[in-house]
């Protein structure tokens, strides 16, 4: 009896998991199978869930449509560089911030707090005008320096710094390691999980982002990939949905790939870990 | 090897003294351990000489030299924490190297030296491994050889024995004295454990309130203790403390070993020499080969410790005789330890036992 009922409550479970997993999944596979359609089929209806016969040459015209290459190595400068450079401030303020006592600290951490939660919409017009002043507009520089430091690094690499044991620091300390090497062969490689959850949750979101090239790009050498799928749109009229989703299906591709081997870490990130 | 010497050293925290004007010297190649109650100062005191916590007034000497101002990697001192605090990223073989690379080591000389300090303390199967995958035991071992690989002046131990279990501690406890014979370094080590302290130690410090309270060897400690705080702090059980004959500003002390106890029938033997109690038993405690009594008697509750030969009953009326070369006199208001109550003349006279 008692049996019974928990195999009919594992069964709501799974249906209830599933039916969120869709969801999410769902525009994915929509991308996915648009991307290999004919115009004619996209919009056919009662829409067709399988390429009636798979269009591989989207994936071509998408390519060739624009300097995509360009877009593809912006993109990963402009994502990588931001990254490195926001672990280059991010480990040394949350070290800080987790280990000294210093005048200020307090009011320095709210401030940083603040600063997660002004979105780049409200001060987008200042950092132009600062952007144009230095003649920076229109150049890689101007998407990867105001991103240069995370409040949001910051603060989750300070909570997982604050989890080190004082000793360990202290031993090292007594091992003749300079508060640099602390901070890079101890502190950091403990926090490895959170590192690489932060690097993937920066990496994708200006892999992704649309908003800051569009106002700081006019040029097609240092534009990145989604304002390239942008103009593809802009470019057709806004009429081939298959082309759109094949120039798509290029801008996650990578992100997927990086997901997929990264997901072990996320996980370990965020579950309690007892040791 | 090196002396260390403390002078007037001071700290504080928040405005509160919590180590007040220690001199100490400790020598050479000896086996010093820091010990008293929590918070009594000693841990700290061992931080100030390992260079963790800056000193707020005296002077450290490691050698001959200050080092007040020296960083810790540059003190030439290892420390052995309670909880290890081994690098858990490291494997065991990277834990032990990581101070000998920090001061300029090639990665040659390195493997020759942890290679041999692995061989020394039995590691040399688990160098690849992480602290996770060791036991308590084997982790300790391992805080062990990165502390002595950089072969350092002095060995500074905070309770690096109370995260394991009773039997590997005892066995660790003699490992440990082993290894300061072999190596000659100097020892400071802290504990609040006083079996520890008597047992591994050549030098006592007894520490309360930040105050140094003894200074002696284990033996010294237990038999003519300076101080009602000495005497009560080292032994187990503790000394039993009672109202002096005669003078309100004594009080008197004597060891549970020390104290004969007799059935109330059996007839006084009626020492001059002796002080004698009345009360009755309240519990007892067999312990195997001894046995510890709880008497109420007229001057306070008291512990008498005798063999378990013949065992008297919970709740029997006794006399509890002790002889007064046994007795140890401290002033009421110092706790400091006046003489003994008889004026140097040893009697022969029972003493630790149930007539």
């Amino acid at each position: 009896m008692r049996q019974a009922g928990l195999t009919a409550w594992k069964t709501v479970e799974w249906l209830l998991l599933a039916a969120v997993g869709l969801i999410f999944v769902f525009p994915f596979l929509w991308m996915f199978l648009t991307a290999f359609k004919t115009m004619p089929e996209v919009y056919q209806f009662p829409p067709t869930w399988w390429p009636e016969s798979w269009q591989f040459q989207n994936f071509e015209i998408a390519w060739s449509s624009g300097p995509f290459l360009t877009y593809v190595w912006n993109s990963f400068l402009v994502a990588a560089g931001i990254l490195v450079l926001q672990l280059l401030t991010g480990v040394p303020a949350a070290y800080a911030f987790a280990r000294y006592r210093f005048r200020g600290r307090e009011a320095l951490f709210g401030l940083t707090l603040i600063a997660l939660m002004i979105p780049a919409q409200v001060i987008f017009l200042p950092v132009y005008v600062e952007m144009s002043h230095w003649g920076l507009v229109n150049t890689l520089w101007a998407l990867i320096l105001p991103y240069g430091a995370s409040a949001f690094g910051i603060f989750l690499l300070r909570q997982s710094f604050m989890q080190v044991p004082d000793e360990v620091i202290e031993a090292a300390r007594l091992d003749n390691a300079s508060e640099w090497k602390i901070m890079w062969t101890i502190m950091v490689p403990m926090a490895k999980p959170v590192l690489v959850t932060f690097g993937l949750f920066s990496f994708i979101y200006h892999w992704n982002d649309y908003f800051w090239p569009l106002i700081m790009t006019n040029s097609n050498e240092v534009r990145t990939l989604p304002i390239g799928i942008s103009m593809l749109k802009a470019a057709e009229g806004g009429k081939l949905w298959n082309v759109i989703m094949a120039g798509n299906m290029i801008l996650v591709l990578p992100i997927l790939a990086i997901f997929f081997f990264a997901q072990r870490h996320i996980i370990s990130a965020f579950v309690y870990q007892s040791k | 090897m090196a002396k260390v010497v403390l002078k007037q050293v001071t700290k504080e925290f928040n405005g509160q003294q919590v180590v007040k004007g220690l001199d100490l010297v400790i020598p050479d190649g000896s086996f010093t351990v820091l010990v008293g109650p929590s918070g009594c100062g000693k841990s700290t005191t061992l931080r100030m000489i390992a260079g963790l916590e800056q000193a707020t007034g005296g002077e450290i000497l490691i050698g001959e030299q200050p080092v007040n101002d020296l960083p810790p990697g540059k003190r030439d001192v290892a420390m052995v924490f309670q909880n290890y605090a081994l690098y858990p990223t490291m494997s065991v073989y990277d834990n032990i190297s990581y101070g000998l690379r920090n001061r300029g080591y090639s990665k040659k000389e390195c493997q020759v030296l942890v290679e041999e300090i692995a061989e020394v303390v039995g590691l040399a199967p688990y160098l690849k491994r992480k602290p996770s995958q060791l036991s308590g035991g084997q982790r300790q071992r391992v805080a062990l050889a990165r502390a002595m690989v950089k072969k350092p002046q002095v060995f500074l131990m905070d309770e690096p024995l109370s995260n394991l279990d009773a039997k590997l501690r005892n066995q660790m406890r003699v490992e440990l004295t082993s290894l300061h014979k072999q190596l000659g370094s100097t020892f400071i080590y802290v504990t609040h454990d006083q079996v520890e302290a008597m047992t591994m130690g050549d030098q006592i410090v007894v520490m309360n309130e930040g105050q140094i309270m003894q200074v002696a060897a284990p033996m010294d400690l237990y038999q003519e203790p300076d101080n009602l705080f000495v005497a009560q702090f080292i032994g187990s059980p503790a000394m039993n403390i009672v109202p002096a004959a005669e003078r309100e500003d004594q009080v008197w002390g004597f060891r549970p070993e020390k104290a004969l106890l007799r059935h109330a029938g059996v007839s006084s033997v009626g020492h001059a020499d002796a002080m004698d109690m009345h009360g009755h038993i309240v519990s007892r405690e067999i312990l195997g080969s001894d046995t510890l009594y709880h008497v109420e008697t007229d001057k306070g509750r008291v512990v008498v410790k005798t063999d378990t030969e013949s065992l008297l009953d919970a709740g029997s009326a006794v006399h509890v005789t002790v002889p007064l070369s046994s007795i140890y006199v401290f002033d009421r208001a110092t706790g400091k330890r006046i003489a003994r109550a008889e004026n140097g003349v040893r009697q022969q006279i029972l003493a630790g036992g149930v007539v």
